[in-house]
C-alpha cells in the first residue's frame, strides 16, 4: 500500500507541532543537569548576548569541590586559625565524628566565599539595572552584587557572605569584587581558613551562549603568603529556562539526626 | 593524549558521592554484603541513609544504619525518598566503619524485585592521608 505524500507530509508537520510542546513540559524539582548536557561539546553554540549573564547555571559535579583545595602556604596567623578546624577531607581530614566544620556539623551558613568553592551547584543570575542577584540552589541562599557604581565600603561590619560591587570588563566578561567578610566560615572541607582582610575577585566569563567560566582568585596576605585561584575557568552549562531548583537545605534537625544514627557511632577512638 | 583528556574530563565532572565528609573512618579496602529488612529509610541532608536489621555469623540480629549522598545527587543517580519502604527486603553492599559498629556507606543495593541501586562509594577509595599539614 502506498501513504500518499500529502498524509506524510501532515504527519511530519503534527510531530513538528507536537515536539515543540514536549520541549517545554515543565518539570519540577530538578537536582541539576544531566551529566550528558555538562559535557557536551558548547563549541557550535550561538554568540555570547552582550553584557547578559542571566539565567541557570550548572557545574556538573566540577561544582561541588568536595576534597577542598591546596592552597599556598600558610602565615603564621593561619595555622593559629586553622589549629581549631577539624576538617573531613584534606590532608588534616579527622574521622567522621571528630569532624567540627561549622557548615555540616551545626548549619552555620556556607559564607563567602566558600558559597562559589564548594557546593557550587546550580544557580541562577538575575540581572536588575542597578544589581546582579545570584540565588543560589545550595543552602537556598541569595548574594547582592551592587553594579550602580558604588565604591566598596570601608572597615565594613563582617558578614557571611561580605559586600560585593561588580562591573563589565568587556562585554562578556563580569568581575565582581568582595569585601567584608566573617572569618567563621572556612574556605573549603579541608579546613583552610581566611582572614577579615580577605579580598575575591570572581571572573563571569560568557564564552558563548551556553557556556560560562568562573574563575575564582584570593588575596588574603593575612593568612596566605600569596594570592591563589581555587577556581579557574570552571566551565558552567547553561541549564533551560523551565529548569526549577531542587531544595538544598542544612537543617539542624536532619543534621542532629544524622549525627545520631551515623556520625557519633563513627567513634574510632 | 585525547584518551587521557577525556579520562579526566570524566573524573572532573563525576559526582563525588560522599561530598561533606571523607572516608577517613570507613574501611574502604572491603566490602560486605548484608541480606535483610528494611526498618527505615531517611530522605536528607546532609547523607540519607538506610537502616535495615541483619543478622550477623553469630544469628545475633544487628540494625544496620548506611549512608549515601544527599537527596540532589542521589535523585541524580535515579533514587527517590520513595525507593525503600519499612519491611522491603534488602541485599546491601557497604563499607563498614572501623570500629565494629554497625554503621557503613553503601556501595550498592539489591532490591526485591531484582532492581539494582548504585550507592557510588568506590572500592579501594583511599582514606585521606592524616599526615599533618606542613
Amino acid at each position: 500500500m502506498r501513504i500518499p505524500v500529502r498524509h506524510i507530509t501532515l504527519v511530519a508537520f503534527v510531530i513538528a507541532l507536537g515536539l515543540p510542546q514536549l520541549a517545554r513540559a515543565q518539570e519540577w524539582n530538578s537536582a541539576g543537569l544531566p551529566d550528558s548536557a555538562i559535557r557536551a561539546p558548547k563549541t557550535n553554540a550561538a554568540p555570547a548576548p552582550m553584557r547578559d549573564i542571566a539565567g541557570i547555571w550548572d557545574a556538573g559535579g566540577a561544582g561541588i569541590g568536595g576534597p577542598g583545595y591546596e592552597s599556598p602556604p600558610w602565615t603564621d596567623w593561619a595555622k593559629q586559625k586553622a589549629s581549631t578546624f577539624k576538617p573531613g577531607n584534606g590532608p588534616r581530614a579527622v574521622y567522621e565524628n571528630d569532624i567540627n566544620d561549622p557548615l555540616s556539623t551545626v548549619c552555620d551558613p556556607t559564607g563567602f566565599p566558600r558559597q562559589v568553592l564548594y557546593e557550587t551547584r546550580p544557580f541562577q543570575i538575575v540581572q536588575t539595572p542597578n544589581q546582579v542577584l545570584i540565588l543560589y540552589m545550595f543552602e537556598r541562599r541569595w548574594r547582592v552584587i551592587w553594579t550602580d557604581g558604588r565604591p566598596l565600603p570601608k572597615d565594613p561590619d563582617p558578614r557571611w557572605y561580605g559586600y560585593s560591587v561588580g562591573h563589565w570588563e568587556d562585554d562578556n566578561t563580569f568581575v565582581v569584587n568582595t569585601i567584608g567578610t566573617d572569618e567563621r566560615s572556612w574556605l573549603d572541607n579541608a579546613g583552610n581558613p581566611h582572614s577579615g582582610d580577605l579580598k575575591v575577585e570572581e571572573r563571569y566569563h560568557r564564552v558563548n551562549h551556553d557556556l560560562m567560566e568562573l574563575t575564582v582568585t584570593l588575596d588574603d596576605p593575612k593568612a596566605y603568603t600569596r594570592p591563589w585561584t581555587p577556581r579557574n575557568r570552571m566551565p558552567l552549562t547553561l541549564a533551560p529556562v523551565n529548569f526549577d531548583m531542587m531544595e538544598m537545605i542544612c537543617s539542624p534537625t536532619e543534621v542532629m539526626d544524622f549525627r545520631k544514627n551515623i556520625s557519633d557511632r563513627t567513634n574510632n577512638k | 593524549m585525547k584518551v587521557l583528556c577525556a579520562f579526566l574530563f570524566v573524573v572532573a565532572v563525576s559526582v563525588p558521592v560522599i561530598a561533606h565528609h571523607g572516608t577517613a573512618s570507613f574501611d574502604t579496602s572491603k566490602v560486605v554484603t548484608l541480606k535483610g529488612t528494611v526498618t527505615d529509610w531517611i530522605w536528607a541532608n546532609p547523607h540519607c541513609f538506610l537502616k535495615f536489621d541483619a543478622k550477623d555469623d553469630t544469628g545475633a540480629v544487628r540494625n544496620w544504619a548506611v549512608e549515601v549522598s544527599n537527596p540532589t545527587d542521589m535523585t541524580k543517580r535515579g533514587w527517590s525518598r520513595l525507593s525503600f519502604k519499612v519491611g522491603d527486603q534488602v541485599t546491601v553492599s557497604l563499607q563498614a566503619v572501623k570500629n565494629g559498629a554497625p554503621i557503613g556507606r553503601l556501595t550498592k543495593v539489591l532490591l526485591a524485585d531484582g532492581s539494582q541501586l548504585g550507592g557510588g562509594a568506590e572500592v579501594g577509595t583511599a582514606p585521606a592521608p592524616a599526615a599533618a599539614r606542613p
